[in-house]
């Protein structure tokens, strides 16, 4: 199978959504000649030109607030947030008008918006270009939260996002932008809420998001190597939640280690751990462990980035030690 | 002759909908003062000749956002008492299905894209609307309303400047009723208001609000304009709220003089202004228009009594309407 990059994935999913319907376009900041900073959406205002890839002035709560307006009246705009850290600046538009005009207006108003943003530290960005914050919007009801682990997923789960009839969140991993997977030719659509089990086994279970199953991925390669076969699963949705497939696969294991680069405290971790324990905690051997990142702004200095993300060996000491029935956190 | 008889018609339509906005009102402030009406409630009232004087410029196709204080616009839009006083009441036959209550109130099928009870909030949202109408060819216009309150808002400002860049059918309808919730207007707007738009290229007009006929004149121009393609447009309503903030602010001497609000409801009372002029000009005799109010209270006691005795939703339907496409969010 050919392998493409996850930003031409990116690409490719909104190209063939705006050949098949005209109703999609693509607002946000340098958007059209410039293509995004990361050039992810190059070529596409020469295909479809400025009126369906919109520039806009630096005003994210402005576009934001349009594309709902352009929602509710029969387009379905895609929102470029150029990062991840600038959903501070839209959530009224975002939280308070998009996530509840369907439920305000008794159903009657329907707002088929994608807001595309991205997530990830350790591009040596600094605290307002770094933020994972996935958390704050999937605590909101009525929007729906994608988290792409690869250009597959990137590819299917935006079109599947454009297709919805609700405000659907998507969260990029920045630096996976170049990263390359295997993404068959044609339709690819991926359903919201159905988890992938990435790599089989039965004495743990590795819950990664985004960035962080690649980091599982290649945990449950270090664990392997030592005896330890470590079950990989990408939820790919947080909203909605495959909760079955999560849950059929702590009971099996028994051990359960939740990996998010969002921070550690009252975020994606905490809610998937609490979860499980409410609904499967006499199938557990150990406490479920949440590995986020450091409750810390995210700092410049490559010496103190580096350590405030979960890495492949922070997951895999995890594991062992759950694995050995040592309690991590013992009073 | 023929045209004159539209214009007859016109303005005993005018005049009706402006004494259906403050008999509602006056049914609205019972239903609270009789503690019938959970939360709260903000009145329309002397402010009438602004929503009926702008949408009897507008065909249903066109669009309006409205705000907190928004059954005026609601029914100017061409809603139902009974619809409406079942949502004031929170009950299943109400327009948003109990769901929006008085701060969300909307009769979407007649253009209403619904009230939205953060100050400001609505500006991305009309103007969005705007945008789908240039980007599908319709020739619909989308009327903005927001208090002079929102001036202060940034969203403002941006969705503004996108409107001019992008030559967008939207009129920017700001009612200045002198007050910004419990403050003057005078202690929280800097400079002129007109001129804000203006700085933007904004054709800008101020207009009297309590003239329905000053009002739909200016509007019917610019709503023809700006379906040729010569919008955006904003006019400033001088205009004034009879009551208070919302209905539970009452005492309310330590803001605004007693002396003041009974000036203008003497002086410039919009409807008690626009019936002299009928009968001054024949178009209607004193018992004409006493048959009218009162088949307007009849109706109005009728709707309240409907209302009253109508049924809650039931609570399965607390977790409806949170997606589109999902029956039951929580299931």
């Amino acid at each position: 199978m050919r392998e493409i990059t996850l930003s031409q994935a990116v690409n490719e999913a909104l190209a063939e959504e705006m050949r098949r319907d005209e109703t999609v376009f693509i607002i946000g900041e340098d958007v059209a000649e410039a293509g995004t900073p990361f050039k992810v959406l190059s070529g596409l205002v020469e295909e479809f030109g400025t009126a369906r890839v919109v520039d806009t002035p630096i005003a994210e709560p402005g576009f934001m607030g349009l594309a709902v307006g352009a929602a509710m009246t029969g387009t379905r705009p895609v929102v470029d947030l150029m990062f991840g850290d600038f959903l501070f600046l839209v959530m009224d538009q975002l939280c308070n008008q998009a996530a509840k005009t369907h439920y305000m207006s008794g159903g009657k108003l329907t707002v088929p918006l994608v807001l595309r943003t991205n997530l990830g530290a350790t591009r040596r960005s600094a605290a307002q270009h770094s933020q994972s914050l996935h958390a704050l919007v999937a605590h909101i009801p009525g929007l729906k939260v994608a988290l792409p682990s690869s250009a597959l997923e990137a590819k299917g789960l935006l079109k599947t996002a454009i297709r919805d009839d609700n405000p659907v969140v998507i969260f990029e991993d920045k630096l996976m932008y170049n990263d390359k997977a295997p993404v068959p030719e044609g339709e690819v659509l991926i359903p919201f809420g159905q988890a992938n089990v990435k790599r089989e086994g039965r004495d743990i279970t590795l819950i990664g998001t985004s960035s962080m199953v690649q980091v599982c991925e290649a945990a449950a390669g270090i664990l392997s190597a030592e005896g330890i076969e470590a079950e990989v699963i990408d939820p790919r949705t947080i909203v909605p939640l495959d909760e079955a497939t999560l849950l059929a696969s702590a009971r099996k294991t028994s051990r359960v280690i939740v990996v998010d680069e969002g921070h550690q405290s009252y975020g994606i971790t905490g809610e998937i751990a609490a979860r499980i324990n409410e609904r499967a905690f006499y199938h557990l051997d150990a406490p479920v462990l949440r590995m986020g990142a450091m409750d810390v702004p995210v700092p410049f200095s490559p010496a103190l980035e580096d350590i405030t993300v979960p890495t492949p060996e922070g997951v895999a000491e995890n594991a062992r030690r759950l694995v050995r029935g040592e309690m991590i956190h013992a009073a | 002759m023929a045209e004159a008889r539209t214009n007859t018609e016109d303005y005993l339509r005018m005049y009706r909908q402006m004494v259906r906005i403050r008999t509602f009102e006056d049914n609205a402030n019972q239903l609270y003062l009789s503690a019938k009406m959970p939360g709260l409630t903000h009145m329309y009232s002397g402010e009438e000749a602004v929503a009926v004087g702008i949408c009897e410029a507008l065909k249903v196709a066109d669009k309006i956002t409205s705000t907190h204080r928004g059954h005026g616009h609601c029914v100017a839009k061409g809603a139902a008492f009974r619809e409406m006083f079942c949502e004031l009441l929170g009950k299943e036959e109400g327009y948003c299905r109990g769901k929006g209550g008085s701060m969300h109130i909307a009769d979407q099928s007649n253009g209403n894209l619904g009230a939205n009870a953060i100050v400001g909030g609505s500006m991305g949202i009309a103007t969005g609307s705007a945008f789908t109408a240039r980007m599908l060819g319709r020739d619909d216009v989308t009327v903005c309303f927001f208090g002079d309150g929102a001036t202060a808002q940034g969203l403002m400002y941006e969705v503004m400047n996108m409107a001019a860049l992008w030559k967008l059918p939207v009129i920017y309808a700001c009612e200045n009723n002198g007050y910004s919730e419990y403050t003057r207007t005078d202690e929280i707007a800097a400079g002129s208001i007109t001129a804000r738009a203006e700085a933007f290229g904004i054709e800008a007009h101020q207009v009297d609000g309590q003239d329905v006929l000053a009002v739909n004149a200016l509007t019917q121009d610019l709503v023809a304009r700006a379906r040729r393609g010569e919008g955006p447009f904003f006019i400033e309503l001088m205009t004034y709220r009879y009551h208070g903030h919302h209905v539970g602010d009452i005492n309310r001497e330590y803001y605004r003089a007693k002396a003041e609000e009974q000036e203008w409801k003497e002086t410039r009372d919009p409807i008690t202004r626009f019936r002299g002029w009928l009968v001054e000009e024949g178009i209607a005799s004193e018992d004409e228009i006493e048959a009218m109010n009162e088949e307007i209270r009849a109706d109005a006691k009728a709707a309240v009594d409907y209302a009253l005795a109508a049924k809650y939703p039931d609570t399965s339907e607390v977790d409806m309407h949170v997606y589109k496409g999902v029956t039951h969010a929580l299931a």
